[in-house]
């Protein structure tokens, strides 16, 4: 019997009031287990990163529960959860989001020094993490001076570098290439995903489903049971 | 927040454009408050010259006297009346005039007259060259070594002038703590002298000098000097009538504010709106440490931080290009009326505050209101 990572049951989330309300999520109900890269696909404006933010802690769904290793994460306070975001979930954000005044390596130590890590051993730790993602040289320069699939590879490893439970990617290769975003989620699910990890991708990339566990689909709100990845 | 600092500190001054521009905008601010405060400081410090050279713990004056130069004469029996004051230890006439000293090669001069009481000389400047017993020679003046003393062809030991008509020497040429604000040389002779080279009203005593027997019997002088219909201030008392002379009554106090406040505002606007550009150049970002696991207090003690150093590097170099200035400009005109004070360090740190403290709040309220949500939704 796999361990449930995250389990979400009857979400629902809406934006605006009385006649301008628009229902992005309806009674969601998602399992994802460690060991599982899990897709959840659909066209635009399904609910697809209403759901990851719910997923992930961001954005407070107007009912239902979200449980990360058994802890219900919307019912911690702020700052709790900002720790538990920092502790146990890791983010790719769709357009990186690296910060280009500070070097690769510092930009990828930053969750160690939100944990108010030290700052030398952070930069040690971040080094690490870009020479598993293949960047050990560029650690010094700025991440502006890299390209698209290194800078994904550079989000990588900050997400990954304080040890997270859970990756969460939003739209990982919109601003890849598809060679380049074939071979970040390649090297995703052979190096990143174990048994103790769990990866949640948002995506309407249909060139990298073949790297996909189990792949959902969300159309309207509401998401689908497990399809197959044939079917989609 | 040792990692958090370094982290904020490597984001601000990474940005080496805009840091220079908060930079520019304080240290231009911090330099015009500087110079503005220090200028007008130097000008009240300089206006108090006589009161501080002569130095007596406390100035009986006429009650209209509003500043050292503007002397009213007192009738001899003041001083007869002061010396016999319980608590009076002892008490000196002082004259302070001035007059046109007709110098060797005819040209005419303004200058200040210090007539000090005969028997004690009480108030004598330093001398660096002749003795002081030498007052007393036929016609001795001492010349004071300051800013101005060049306007008296820089004189030495014998150098001959006249006074009024009168035949003034030079017996000694001394240094004063304080040169004074009107651009006139300095004179020391004794009292009796001066009143007798100079025209004068009718009454003849500038100030009575007084040392009490203890500090304890300032207050009781200073009432009986009152009930004689005068006024009796100790030296701190009296530079401070003069220099509110000048900041309520001449509106160089309300020029100075008026300065001060345009500085402010150039500061503020420059630094203010820089910052402002910086935050939201970054929102995006800061939206992306909140996702991660930032709270709303590291974002805070982040940008509360980058202010606070902007600031104070703003402070430290506009407080040093001041004293550069100040110093260069002394260095060309020794009388130059600029001086930096405790004071002036205060204002200019009170304001740079509240520029950093207005800037930082802007931003606060801009990257509190991110929602991290945003950062997903693009």
């Amino acid at each position: 019997m796999p361990r449930a990572a995250i389990e979400a049951k009857g979400l629902v989330k809406w934006f605006g009031e009385g006649e301008a309300r628009t229902t992005a999520l309806k009674e969601v109900e998602l399992e994802a287990y460690f060991g599982e890269m899990v897709y959840i696909v659909g066209p635009s404006g399904s609910g697809k990163t209403t759901l990851l933010s719910v997923l992930s802690g961001i954005l407070k769904p107007n009912a239902g529960s979200v449980r990360v290793e058994d802890v219900d994460i919307w019912s911690l306070d702020a700052d709790r959860l900002a720790d538990f975001r920092l502790a146990k979930i890791g983010f790719v954000f769709q357009d990186f989001h690296l910060f280009p005044r500070l070097t690769t390596a510092e930009n990828v130590a930053i969750p160690l020094i939100l944990k108010k890590r030290n700052w030398n051993e952070s930069i040690q730790e971040a080094n690490g993490y870009l020479e598993i993602v293949g960047l050990k040289d560029r650690a010094d320069i700025p991440p502006v001076k890299l390209s698209g699939g290194e800078q994904q590879r550079v989000a990588i490893a900050r997400a990954m570098v304080s040890k997270p439970d859970i990756l969460i990617m939003d739209e990982p290769t919109a601003s890849l290439d598809g060679d380049t975003g074939n071979a970040i989620l390649s090297f995703v699910r052979k190096n990143i995903l174990n048994e103790n990890r769990c990866i949640v991708v948002v995506t309407h990339d249909s060139r990298i489903y073949e790297f996909a566990t189990r792949i959902l689909q969300m159309v309207d709100g509401r998401l689908t049971p497990t399809t197959e990845k044939s079917a989609i | 927040m040792k990692g958090i600092g370094k982290l904020a500190y490597k984001l601000l001054v990474n940005d080496t454009a805009k840091f220079s521009a908060l930079l520019l905008g304080i240290i231009f601010a911090v330099f015009l408050m500087m110079f503005v405060t220090s200028m007008f400081v130097g000008v009240l410090n300089h206006a108090s010259a006589t009161v501080n050279n002569v130095g007596s713990t406390l100035w009986v004056m006429d009650p209209a006297v509003q500043t050292v130069a503007n002397t009213v004469g007192m009738p001899g029996y003041v001083l007869d009346a002061v010396r016999s004051m319980r608590g009076v230890k002892y008490a000196v006439p002082l004259y302070s005039g001035g007059g046109l000293a007709k110098l060797a090669d005819g040209s005419y001069q303004s200058v200040s007259i210090i007539g000090l009481d005969d028997t004690s000389l009480l108030g004598r400047p330093n001398l660096v060259e002749g003795k002081i017993e030498d007052i007393y020679a036929e016609n001795g003046f001492i010349a004071v070594r300051d800013a101005e003393f060049s306007k008296l062809e820089n004189p030495h030991i014998g150098t001959e002038f006249e006074l009024n008509d009168n035949r003034g020497v030079i017996v000694g040429i001394a240094t004063v703590a304080t040169s004074g604000l009107y651009g006139t040389p300095t004179l020391y002779t004794t009292y009796e002298r001066a009143i007798q080279y100079l025209p004068n009203p009718r009454f003849t005593i500038s100030y009575v000098l007084v040392e009490p027997k203890s500090p304890a019997d300032i207050e009781t002088i200073k009432q009986q000097v009152q009930t004689l219909g005068y006024l009796a201030l100790t030296k701190e008392e009296f530079m401070q009538r003069t220099a509110n002379f000048f900041v309520y009554k001449t509106g160089g106090g309300t020029n100075m504010l008026i300065m001060t406040l345009i500085s402010f505002m150039v500061g503020l606007s420059i630094s203010g709106q820089t910052f402002y550009t910086f935050i939201l150049e970054n929102l995006e970002r800061f939206g992306a440490l909140k996702a991660i696991g930032a709270k709303s207090r590291d974002l805070v003690g982040m940008i509360l931080f980058q202010a606070s150093f902007t600031a104070l590097t703003g402070y430290g170099i506009g407080v040093g290009l001041s004293v550069l200035l100040i110093w260069l400009a002394k260095l060309r005109l020794p009388s130059y009326a600029a001086m930096l004070s405790f004071g002036n360090l205060a204002i200019g740190l009170l304001m740079v505050s509240i520029i950093a403290g207005i800037s930082s709040y802007v931003g606060i309220r801009r990257v509190l209101r991110i929602d991290p949500f945003e950062i997903f939704r693009g």
